[in-house]
């Protein structure tokens, strides 16, 4: 495989997340305009484009980096060198083929999968040859996984349930029945995000060993300890999601202590921060070493909110509010965005070990300000918006959603900043990978002329 | 770490999970469950088709953009519902629903209202942060 296949999922892993975040700023704006370009992209069409793209930047990205890792950093050799080929050809098909239903209009699938179910076959077929790839590969090579290879195919398993279970409401049994098919939906959906973390965080674990250049990390009991508990959450844990929908109670009381597990997490997080600050080895990866550093900080910033929100009481006047985005974002940009940053950026120093930071670095800043900013403006309308359900009365919609005028305008403009500094922290990451890939070709067609004389 | 100990652990944790899935999938919701009528089923393909999710929510699940639908059937009348249908207000598509497809989602709309409440105004919230909610069937 070279490093071909792998360097072509990031290109479109940064070409999707290019994409997914000009949609976004684009959607956005109809918050501040409601009836801008309504009639050419409404909302309703603009934000499935979005879902869709930024979902795929971090399978991309987390694919890629995974492939690359077992390929050039581990030197495995790969059960099939096809069948990464046939993955990433398989998902660039259904990408396109997603974009071109969703142009003429077919959107038949749910919120986070909008796309037509059948669509679904290939990226499920796309999974399995990877899963199938990566435990056939490491079933041969490798005795004692470390925790990351463990999380990797916790992810790719997991994922291919949640992609069926997310589509469950095909069976006349769940969609006849809406309270069990929205709960199952929104389960899915929970263990889905559960599964790219696995993924991502695996991969997290993976770059800290070997920035620190200490397998340890990857091997102790606490290591373990973590990602037995990541998969007790990604199993159980879903149901905060769904406290207020009327289903029986003891779903509900499960989802309520496991979520609360998550208190240890923090604990943790908060015992070892002093420590994760203090890496001698920063210097050789300065870039992803930042990355992982602001992901820590998202995770620190996120998980007390979801802590907070994951007691009934207080997800009682969270729930359906901007607070919820907030997590979310904060979660898919602060800690995945930021770890798979730092992966690819770890990634380019391989390949390019003379690649500077200097350049980009006031748009890391830039970043950073810009989505704390953007998650304030979100807890802000979340307050809002809570304040209006449950404490006002014979205030519509329209007018609530008015008042909050200036606090979009703010969104829309934090977006923006936000959207602006992750193309530029991207465009050098670009032009690297796409010269190296350039570059295999040449050597592999220099080698193959070599092999005929 | 010991891979057998691993390999024990996670079998353990997917039985649970197997048979919490299949509590999930078989049970039945509280009470006496809704089920969606063939005209129902109709208006939540028309939901979907027409990705009605994006702006409006369902037990405060969906986008931001529009209201909350879970009760709107009961604190406004199908009539308000079938106007506003193809009215294209604000940031909302001027839509071109016929009147078999505004009944549909009337009917869906209907159904997911006779599930529950929300806001769930009457629930009640524990000193142990739990909350008790009001369910729709309750006398």
């Amino acid at each position: 495989m070279k490093n071909k296949t792998a360097l072509t999922f990031l290109v479109f892993a940064l070409v999707t997340l290019a994409l997914g975040i000009l949609f976004g700023l684009l959607a956005s704006l109809q918050y501040i305009f409601p009836t801008f370009i309504k009639s050419v992209i409404p909302f309703s069409k603009m934000r499935p484009f979005h879902v869709t793209t930024v979902i795929s930047w971090i399978i991309l990205a987390a694919t890629g980096s995974i492939y690359f890792y077992m390929v050039k950093e581990e030197k495995l050799s790969l059960f099939s060198f096809k069948l990464p080929k046939a993955h990433l050809l398989l998902f660039l098909a259904t990408g396109v083929t997603i974009y071109f239903s969703f142009m003429l209009g077919y959107t038949e699938g749910r919120e986070y999968l909008s796309f037509s179910p059948i669509l679904t076959i290939p990226v499920l077929l796309g999974w399995i040859l990877f899963g199938l790839n990566y435990f056939k590969t490491l079933r041969k090579s490798v005795k004692n996984w470390p925790v990351y290879y463990w999380m990797w195919g916790t992810g790719i398993v997991f994922m291919v349930y949640h992609l069926c279970e997310a589509h469950f409401w095909l069976i006349p049994s769940f969609k006849e029945h809406f309270v069990k098919d929205i709960a199952v939906q929104w389960k899915s959906y929970g263990s889905f995000v559960g599964s790219w973390n696995m993924l991502v965080y695996g991969i997290s674990i993976y770059i800290m060993c070997k920035i620190k250049g200490d397998e340890k990390l990857a091997r102790g009991k606490k290591a373990f300890f973590f990602y037995f508990l990541g998969l007790t959450n990604l199993m159980f844990g879903w149901a905060h999601h769904t406290y207020i929908i009327p289903m029986q109670p003891w779903i509900r009381y499960v989802a309520y202590g496991i979520s609360m597990t998550e208190w240890i997490i923090l604990a943790h997080i908060i015992y070892s921060w002093k420590q994760s600050l203090s890496i001698q080895k920063q210097e050789e990866y300065p870039i992803a070493y930042k990355f992982l550093v602001v992901a820590d900080l998202w995770v620190f910033l996120n998980l007390i909110l979801a802590l907070v929100f994951s007691i009934p009481a207080i997800n009682f006047f969270t729930h359906g509010t901007h607070i919820t985005v907030a997590h979310s974002m904060g979660t898919t940009i602060g800690i995945n965005t930021s770890i798979l940053f730092a992966s690819l950026f770890f990634i380019a120093s391989k390949l390019k070990p003379d690649f500077t930071f200097k350049k980009i670095k006031q748009y890391v800043t830039l970043y950073n300000v810009s989505l704390l900013l953007f998650w304030v403006v979100l807890l802000m309308a979340g307050i809002k918006k809570s304040h209006w359900m449950y404490f006002t009365k014979n205030v519509l919609f329209s007018e609530m959603q008015e008042s909050l005028f200036y606090v979009y305008i703010a969104f829309f403009s934090f977006g923006l900043l936000l959207v602006i500094s992750i193309l530029r922290i991207i465009t050098p990451l670009f032009f690297v990978f796409i010269k190296n890939i350039y570059q295999n070709r040449v050597m592999i067609k220099d080698e193959e002329k070599q092999a005929v004389l | 770490m010991n891979i057998r100990k691993n390999i024990a652990v996670i079998g353990v944790l997917i039985t649970f999970f197997c048979f919490y899935n299949f509590l999930i999938y078989t049970s039945k919701e509280k009470e006496t469950p809704v089920k969606l009528s063939k005209k129902a089923i109709k208006g939540q393909k028309i939901w979907q088709d027409n990705n009605c999710w994006s702006c409006h929510q369902v037990y405060g699940l969906g986008g931001y953009l529009g209201p909350d639908l879970t009760n709107i059937y009961s604190t406004k009348d199908s009539n308000y519902i079938k106007a506003m249908l193809n009215s294209g207000i604000q940031s909302m598509p001027k839509f071109s629903f016929t009147e078999e497809d505004k009944e549909a989602i009337v009917a869906y709309l209907k159904t997911i209202d006779s599930t529950g409440y929300y806001p769930n105004y009457e629930a009640i919230i524990k000193p142990n942060g739990w909350v008790e909610l009001k369910y729709k069937d309750e006398k």
